[in-house]
């Protein structure tokens, strides 16, 4: 149960191999089938941000256990690149807000769709967004 | 994995076999534009049932071309969005607007049969 994966995100394509990753791992975690498309939609738009601002960086996949509320079993995302970084977290976390091509709503709806998000960001170094989803 | 396109009358039927990567969709956007103009094609379907995730790209690809193709004169429907698919677009805040979208090959020709019925025109 302890696997972890790691994906490197180099193009469009290893998007869609990050998302396949994710969707096997969260079912062998026990999710349902609901909340496995809603870590999926979160994987691709975390990747695709890798894509479309830093052009590489690695997704990290692996299941996680709290001992809160008696033990839960979740997953955890991290995606980390060294690109460029992003000067304003705040508003790029606005939903609507996008300083190139997007719609905007990638990092955002990732927010939503997952119970944990955390992002760091340091101009010039890189970014790691850091996202959990709990069993329920 | 390129997306078949296949003639159906009047109509454009664009049958998703796998899921697709960023520039499958690209491509089909290309195809399906050239396409309505070799077959003079007045609706499109597009068949996402297979799709398990429609992200930000894919949405925006897909509104790009009904967009696209209602500028050359047909109107597109996508059927088959999947009950956790559509679930999670909500959650992402993704819409579809200004595109036909149905749930099912059936539906959508229906949906194309009302919107491109041709009315006749009344002269001498």
């Amino acid at each position: 149960m302890e696997t972890e994966t790691q994906t490197e995100i180099r193009s469009a394509t290893d998007i869609v191999t990050a998302r396949q990753r994710g969707r096997a791992l969260a079912l062998e975690l026990g999710f349902n089938g609901a909340d496995v498309t809603l870590i999926a939609a979160a994987i691709s738009e975390v990747a695709r941000n890798i894509v479309d601002h830093a052009k590489k960086g690695e997704i990290t996949m692996a299941g996680v256990h709290s001992a809160q509320n008696g033990g839960k079993t979740g997953i955890q995302i991290i995606a980390r690149d060294e690109g460029p970084g992003i000067r304003d977290v705040a508003q790029a976390m606005q939903y609507g807000y996008s300083t190139r091509k997007g719609l905007g709503v990638g990092l955002p709806g990732a927010k939503w769709l997952m119970d944990e998000f955390d992002i760091a960001s340091e101009v010039g170094r890189g970014t790691t967004i850091t996202m959990k989803k709990w069993r329920r | 994995m390129q997306v078949p396109i296949l003639k159906q009358g009047d109509y454009l039927i664009a049958s998703i076999q796998s899921v697709l990567s960023d520039s499958d969709l690209v491509q089909l956007r290309d195809n399906l534009g050239e396409r309505v103009g070799t077959y003079r094609s007045r609706g499109v379907i597009i068949d996402v049932t297979v799709l398990d995730v429609i992200d930000s790209f894919a949405t925006r690809t897909l509104r790009a071309i009904a967009h696209m193709l209602r500028l050359r004169g047909a109107e597109t429907v996508i059927v088959g969005i999947q009950p956790d698919v559509a679930f999670a677009m909500v959650q992402l805040g993704l819409t579809l607007e200004g595109v036909g979208t149905a749930l099912d090959l059936e539906e959508g020709l229906a949906y194309l049969a009302m919107k491109t019925k041709r009315t006749p025109v009344h002269g001498n």
